[in-house]
């Protein structure tokens, strides 16, 4: 994901009621118009096959982490000191970890907790974003201005630091990770949904709602939101992707969940020594699991913003 | 022109400030005076009360605000009772190794992405161009640390070529500088993924160039395809790439935190990393800010370097 520049206006917007304004034929009452623009965009996305491995490879992992430990039962409540790092046998397919742990078992707990705070921290980010961004759109002017510096700021400072300083103390539980992310990662959709909304707010339709005396969380909710949703769902699934990958990083680092919950990136947190040890059965299945899930959120998010993209159709 | 720089500037000034204060908030919650760090946990509240006042950590809020933001003018980024020495010091003794690093992962990157993404280009929609697509999606998807493990694993542990650890014997910037074995994993690993995000926006920005009319203009008069290449598309497709190599800086500073925290490298990476375990807050507060201030300067020059290599660009 690339955002621009710190401090980027989008000046090329024209003002209210310009001559400028775009002149493209009346949009957003018709209902039939949208939803065909939808099932037009679910077309693109699935001739794209790329994008539907993609999705194949995410709803495997969701039955595979949470259908999963119901049929390959794992003790991974109790450590078992007496058999620590065994290689993959029959009784462990993937061995067992330094504690003793089933590892196959483990990436499958690990996962349930990659993907809850993954989609858990996007929804928050993209409520906080959608909401933010509309607003300061619609508002213009002064707060518009003022509200979008405060992105800036918080934009500027890498979010990976602020997230571990503040790891050091809340990041024990799947709840508390999610919010830590979720609450710093709202800033890029709150840029794009802006954006939207400085085009869309000049449009001849929500105009008509103004002028019919539509309140302005009407607009928001009713007229701008629902207009720029297909900015906001391709931003989620890249949302969800990152958020699984600064998951990672808190894990890798030793400052993920709290032992004994399972996260990716804390399981390779020793691998170092794993790979030094030989013990690959430790390393590189929850490494794969790690890559394939993001690489499908990727895939799909990839897919989708060339799906709502008009003028990539058909090229 | 110059009147764009100078609002530029001053949106910089305030972004600048907003860094400093937010993180000042952020980390007065979590610590609000490192009177522990000094006395040790079994100081008595009389001694820890006298303490804060000796310091200033008496003072409110905004009074402890305002003389930091007005030490960090003066380059005074505090002090780390943990480490017994300045922050600056800390940071004056680590800053040549990181900044040696991620200039050389960011150098290579370039030199692979650029001519890279060129020849994707020109060569796309063949077997070459998704092969290549494809990596870069996974390389984009991975975590820079599992790629260094993969790296440990085949050039260090398989092939033996590459020491998987930085040896301790790497003190100073110049020995990094001389010693490129000892560095070569690291940078690759820290390359390989602002490779990734790189070559993608190379390819999408030269298929672009490629069907302007000053592409067909060449080709119509007759230049060879080499020259075409060379001086008419690498040039103008290089230009989205100063943007992007000014919006890459918060991503190489994570990319250097985990790089370093893998290959055991000093530099400023690793000391924040210890930093974390020892809630030394001084040395995070001022990595924090020190890196919000990179990341706004990098915005700012690719802006300003964008505007001055473009003449299409003008601000009246």
């Amino acid at each position: 994901m690339i955002e621009f520049g710190a401090g980027e206006v989008a000046e090329g917007i024209p003002p209210f009621g310009s001559p400028n304004a775009p002149t493209t034929p009346p949009e957003g009452g018709e209902v039939a118009l949208l939803a065909s623009g939808w099932r037009l965009a679910l077309r693109e996305f699935l001739s794209n096959r790329l994008a539907v491995a993609g999705l194949v490879m995410l709803l495997f992992f969701v039955v595979f982490c949470f259908i999963g430990p119901l049929v390959y039962h794992t003790n991974q409540i109790y450590s078992s000191p007496l058999g620590t790092d065994l290689a993959p046998a029959g009784g462990h397919l993937l061995g067992t970890d330094d504690n003793g742990f089933d590892e196959l078992g483990r990436i499958m707990a690990g996962g349930q907790t990659a993907l809850e705070i993954g989609f858990f921290s996007a929804a928050i980010a993209t409520v906080i974003g959608t909401i933010y961004g509309a607003v300061s759109g619609l508002a213009g002017g002064l707060l518009d201005g003022v509200l979008m510096r405060f992105v800036d700021i918080l934009l500027s400072i890498p979010l990976l630091f602020i997230v571990l300083v503040l790891a050091t103390k809340f990041s024990a539980t799947v709840f508390e990770e999610s919010m830590l992310i979720g609450l710093f990662s709202w800033l890029v959709p709150a840029r794009l949904v802006r954006g939207e909304v400085l085009t869309l707010r000049v449009r001849d339709f929500v105009a008509a709602a103004r002028v019919m005396g539509a309140t302005r969380s009407r607009l928001v909710f009713r007229h701008l939101i629902p207009n720029a949703l297909s900015v906001v769902i391709v931003n989620v699934t890249f949302q969800v992707a990152d958020s699984i990958l600064i998951l990672s990083f808190l894990g890798f680092l030793g400052f993920g969940l709290q032992y004994p919950a399972a996260s990716w990136g804390d399981m390779l947190g020793d691998a170092q020594t794993h790979v030094s040890a030989g013990y690959w059965w430790l390393v590189y299945p929850v490494g794969g699991c790690l890559v394939a899930v993001v690489m499908a959120c990727n895939l799909i998010g990839d897919a989708l913003r060339d799906a709502f993209d008009v003028r990539l159709r058909r090229r | 022109m110059t009147g764009y720089i100078v609002r530029r500037l001053m949106t910089a000034v305030i972004v600048t400030i907003g860094i400093a204060a937010i993180s000042f908030v952020l980390l007065h919650e979590l610590a609000a005076s490192p009177v522990n760090a000094v006395l040790g946990p079994k100081a008595s509240p009389q001694a820890i009360r006298a303490w804060n006042k000796a310091h200033g950590y008496d003072r409110t809020f905004l009074a402890q605000l305002f003389s930091y933001l007005n030490n960090l003018v003066h380059l005074n980024f505090g002090y780390s009772y943990k480490q017994g020495q300045s922050v600056g010091a800390l940071f004056d003794e680590n800053a040549g190794r990181s900044a040696y690093l991620s200039g050389a992962s960011l150098v290579l990157a370039l030199i692979i992405a650029i001519p890279l993404g060129i020849a994707q280009a020109v060569k796309r929609n063949s077997p070459g161009d998704y092969a290549v697509t494809a990596l870069t999606f996974a390389l984009y998807s991975m975590p820079s640390f599992f790629l260094g493990l993969i790296l440990i694993q085949i050039f260090a542990l398989d092939l033996h070529v590459f020491p998987p650890l930085v040896s301790d014997n790497i003190t100073t910037t110049w020995g990094a500088i001389t010693h490129p074995a000892q560095l070569f994993l690291p940078i690759v690993t820290l390359a390989a993924v602002t490779v990734a995000s790189f070559s993608r926006y190379m390819r999408s920005s030269a298929l672009d160039s490629l069907a302007q009319d000053y592409i067909r203009l060449a080709r119509a008069k007759g230049l060879s395809e080499r020259v075409v290449l060379s001086r008419h598309l690498l040039r103008n497709s290089c230009l989205p790439m100063i943007t992007l190599i000014g919006l890459s800086i918060p991503g190489l500073l994570a990319g250097n935190l985990l790089t370093e925290v893998l290959f055991n490298y000093p530099g400023l990476g690793l000391l924040f990393y210890n930093a974390l375990g020892n809630e030394d807050y001084p040395i995070l507060l001022a990595y924090t800010v020190i890196g919000g201030v990179l990341t706004v300067l990098g915005n700012l020059i690719a802006d300003i370097a964008v505007t001055a290599a473009d003449p299409r660009i003008r601000f009246d």
